[in-house]
């Protein structure tokens, strides 16, 4: 049986910097392949060389068995090959159908055929088991799950060979992964080939037949995924032995500090109930689109508190801005990296340090000087890779500008911690740094609430767990009294959850 | 991490450079021809350009700070004009010197103060409230000056934009001065103080700019009145300049302006952006202009250069960003 795919001898580098060095890649028809690797190991960029939007320096590439030189997007998607990106790129704007049928409309001498598009949109969702999605509403209007099936399902239009998933779950909640797992199955059925790349190594080897580890630019291992073990896969990939994925480091609860009762927004949340202590890490569990992120938001002033009330230290302090909250020594790490967490064009020093310029300034001015030592001084602690704090954020990989992002609130000095999505989209690595820095924290005192959709960590880093439910915060239990059955159960609104 | 240092350096020093760069290149061009170059480079036709270029910088370094907070406006030249009527209109009735200038300054700070409150209380688009504010002041100043010029009395006000004997560079009439003072005072501020990082966080990152606890309503409406001040600053200048209020004056000077600050390597998208140059950016618009004139060529000649300048200076802006690989 010849490979859909076969590269072999591919090298890249920019500038003086070897992307990819002698990297061999093969997929095999209606197969699920998960190429697996730190950020900055070379898979996107081993991506873009397949569809054609990097050129390879060296190497070859077949697909099929026939010599293939991917010469543009255009090209590789003519070929069969489709490449869903790690960021949405719908036109949010127009309509389910259109978005589906975007440079591919059925017509003739220019205009479409109606009819026909919309038998193909709908065949696409169809395929994907979504068919509950309306053609005519405009993207901007559906959950971010739904938006990535309407993203699928374009690819699906033009009846790939080949479809490159790059960080699909990374916005998703469980509920919504599976049904997307599913989906990728019925593709293998029809005998497409799937490159699946995550940071989810658990998801990797639930969905994967295969797979394929990179290490800085070197394909380091390859094999199928049923007789892998994850301990070996994270070595290969890191390599290096990474002892604990979920670092504990003792830490005792305190007294409470935050209390929320029936806190309320506009839509979501509806209720929300909780109370945290010092030196606690409360983890929030939920499906996308449940109001944990709102609720938060409600709470630190971004969004309009509707009804409930709240207190911090003991005190009630229900109306709140950013700006108070900030003064009460709460930080926010928002879960929206790029279009709210950073400012993309600014320095690595100025990002860091905004919250709190006071201390690096005297009546209004600031020092260059301490600034820099200051974001020296963070940098080294939490391991940020850059040239220097004056560098331009933009140009460090995910995990690094999230531990900036991070940063912001270690340099704020808060006492407590919103972290949303804390490692949503960034590498092993990082992940166990937050994890290991999160530990550290509460030991110090510090009462953390972690949001996530990743339930392996919420369970393994947290002290309390509560779920959210379609704008119901309530409950809070210890993490031990949970497990992932249990917490799927809630979140999708199963009173009790079944023994196992 | 794809780059190596030295390219990064290559890259800073081009981006600082840049506009003078261009300046440096536009004045070279015109000295080629050595007809022209025995009138263009002397000191009298400097001193000339420096004074057309006051009103124009006075007024890009409001524009730059607005800008870079990720806004713009648009009623620049109609402020101009009114804030000139009214410094004349108050001289002739009766107003000593110092308060007519205090109130002209004072009159464009509130202008500001609207614009700024309008954008931020109602979360409006800043190009509409200042296109709206441009037919505003421009309707206001003809009504107070009965849209005619009114002529200003003699005042030490007049000495501020005077061509001073002898024709050499030195020295430079007071507003020239004041333009360099003020372009360094507000150089320091954007880049020294916190209210200047604030100005580039909210350009850079609205919602991260909250997020963060920034007042961003109280900053805007902070970073418009500021600007106000400045253009009325440029509406004083204009009066002197003339001797006169004229409700007619500075049609189009918000386009020369915002060129000015494009040129200088700001982005109309916020976030960056520097008053050295915006500074360089009016310089070289004002040098086009003089030299344009000394070849003899026509108006539509100088209106033509100066388009393409505009968009071949943010052309190699883009190019230059765009080198970097993603």
């Amino acid at each position: 049986m010849t490979a859909r795919l076969r590269m072999s001898g591919v090298r890249k580098s920019f500038g003086a910097t070897l992307a990819l060095n002698n990297v061999s890649f093969e997929v095999g028809p209606g197969e699920i392949h998960a190429l697996i690797g730190e950020n900055g190991a070379g898979k996107s960029t081993l991506m873009k060389i397949l569809s054609g939007a990097l050129p390879a320096d060296a190497g070859r590439i077949e697909l099929d068995g026939q010599p293939f030189v991917p010469e543009n997007p255009l090209h590789a998607r003519r070929s069969g090959i489709a490449m869903i990106y790690q960021e949405l790129l719908l036109a949010p704007h127009l309509s389910v159908e259109e978005n589906i049928l975007l440079g591919e409309e059925p017509g003739r001498f220019g205009w479409p055929s109606r009819t026909r598009g919309r038998e193909l949109a709908r065949h696409a969702l169809a395929e994907l088991h979504h068919e509950n999605i309306p053609l005519h509403v405009p993207v901007n209007r559906l959950t971010i799950a739904e938006q990535q099936i309407v993203e699928i399902a374009r690819a699906l239009v033009r009846a790939p060979k080949m479809l490159i998933m790059d960080e699909p779950t990374s916005s998703l909640t469980q509920v919504d992964a599976e049904n997307l797992f599913r989906a990728m199955k019925r593709l293998r059925q029809r005998g497409v080939s799937i490159v699946y790349i995550s940071h989810f190594l658990e998801e990797c080897q639930r969905v994967a037949d295969r797979y394929t580890i990179l290490r800085d630019g070197e394909s380091v291992g390859t094999g199928v995924m049923a007789e892998a073990d994850l301990n070996g896969i994270i070595r290969l990939m890191v390599g290096r032995e990474i002892k604990e994925i979920y670092p504990r480091i003792p830490h005792e609860l305190g007294p409470p500090v935050l209390e929320w009762i029936g806190l309320g927004g506009e839509t979501r949340p509806r209720s929300a109930n909780l109370t945290l202590r010092q030196g606690e890490i409360l983890g929030i569990a939920g499906l996308i689109g449940s109001g944990r992120t709102e609720a938060l938001r409600v709470f630190f002033g971004l969004d309009r508190l509707a009804r409930g009330r709240v207190s911090v230290f003991s005190r009630e302090s229900t109306r709140g801005t950013p700006t108070r909250r900030l003064a009460e020594g709460i930080g926010l790490l928002s879960e929206n990296r790029k279009e709210e967490g950073l400012m993309l064009n600014r320095t690595l020093a100025d990002n860091l340090t905004v919250t709190r310029y006071g201390v690096l300034s005297r009546l209004g001015w600031i020092s260059s000087r301490l600034q820099e030592n200051c974001a020296r001084a963070w940098m080294q602690r939490l391991d940020v890779r850059a040239r220097s704090p004056r560098q331009c954020i933009s140009e460090l990989s995910g995990g690094n500008q999230q531990k900036v992002a991070v940063g912001r609130l270690l340099h704020h000095d808060a006492a407590i911690l919103l972290l949303d999505e804390p490692t949503r989209g960034i590498d092993v690595g990082s992940k166990v740094q937050i994890y290991r820095l999160m530990g550290e924290l509460a030991s110090q005192g510090k009462a953390i609430i972690f949001v996530s959709s990743y339930l392996p960590e919420l369970l393994g880093v947290c002290d309390t767990i509560v779920v959210m439910c379609r704008g119901v915060l309530s409950g809070v239990r210890p993490a031990g009294e949970w497990t992932e059955h249990s917490i799927i159960s809630a979140a999708i609104g199963q009173n009790e959850p079944a023994a196992n | 991490m794809n780059d190596t240092p030295r390219q990064f350096n290559l890259f800073a020093l081009l981006n600082a450079v840049g506009p003078f760069l261009g300046l440096m290149l536009v004045i070279g061009l015109f000295s080629l021809d050595s007809e022209v170059r025995s009138y263009f480079l002397t000191g009298a036709n400097f001193k000339t350009i420096f004074i057309q270029t006051v009103i124009v910088a006075i007024g890009a370094l409001g524009m730059t700070m607005i800008i870079v907070s990720g806004g713009i406006d648009l009623s620049v030249g109609s402020v101009v004009a009114l804030t000139g009527v009214v410094g004349a209109v108050s001289m002739v009735q009766g107003c000593p010197p110092a308060a007519a200038i205090a109130l002209t300054i004072l009159v464009g700070g509130l202008v500001g103060l609207i614009n700024g409150a309008v954008i931020a209380g109602l979360g409006m688009m800043p190009f509409i409230v200042t296109l709206g504010m441009m037919g505003v002041a421009r309707g206001v100043a003809k009504w107070l000056a009965r849209s005619q010029t009114v002529d200003a009395p003699n005042s030490p006000i007049d000495h501020l934009m005077a061509v001073v004997e002898p024709l050499q560079l030195f020295p430079l009439p007071i507003g020239v001065w004041i333009a360099v003072c003020l372009a360094v005072a507000m150089a320091v501020v954007l880049k020294k103080t916190i209210f200047g990082r604030y100005v580039f966080a909210i350009g850079s990152n609205e919602a991260t700019a909250r997020l963060c606890g920034i007042r961003v309503r109280t900053m805007k409406v902070a970073i418009y009145s500021l600007a106000g001040l400045l253009f009325g600053l440029a509406g004083l200048m204009q009066m002197s300049r003339l001797a006169q209020g004229d409700p007619t004056v500075a049609i189009g000077l918000e386009l020369d302006i915002i060129a000015a600050v494009v040129i200088g390597g700001a982005s109309l998208n916020g976030g960056t952006g520097s008053i050295m140059g915006s500074m360089i950016g009016a310089l070289i618009m004002a040098v086009l202009r003089s030299g344009s004139m000394q070849m003899g060529w026509p108006n539509y000649m100088q209106e033509i250069i100066i388009g393409i300048v505009i968009i071949a200076a943010v052309g190699v802006d883009r190019l230059r960003h765009g080198r970097a690989p993603s």
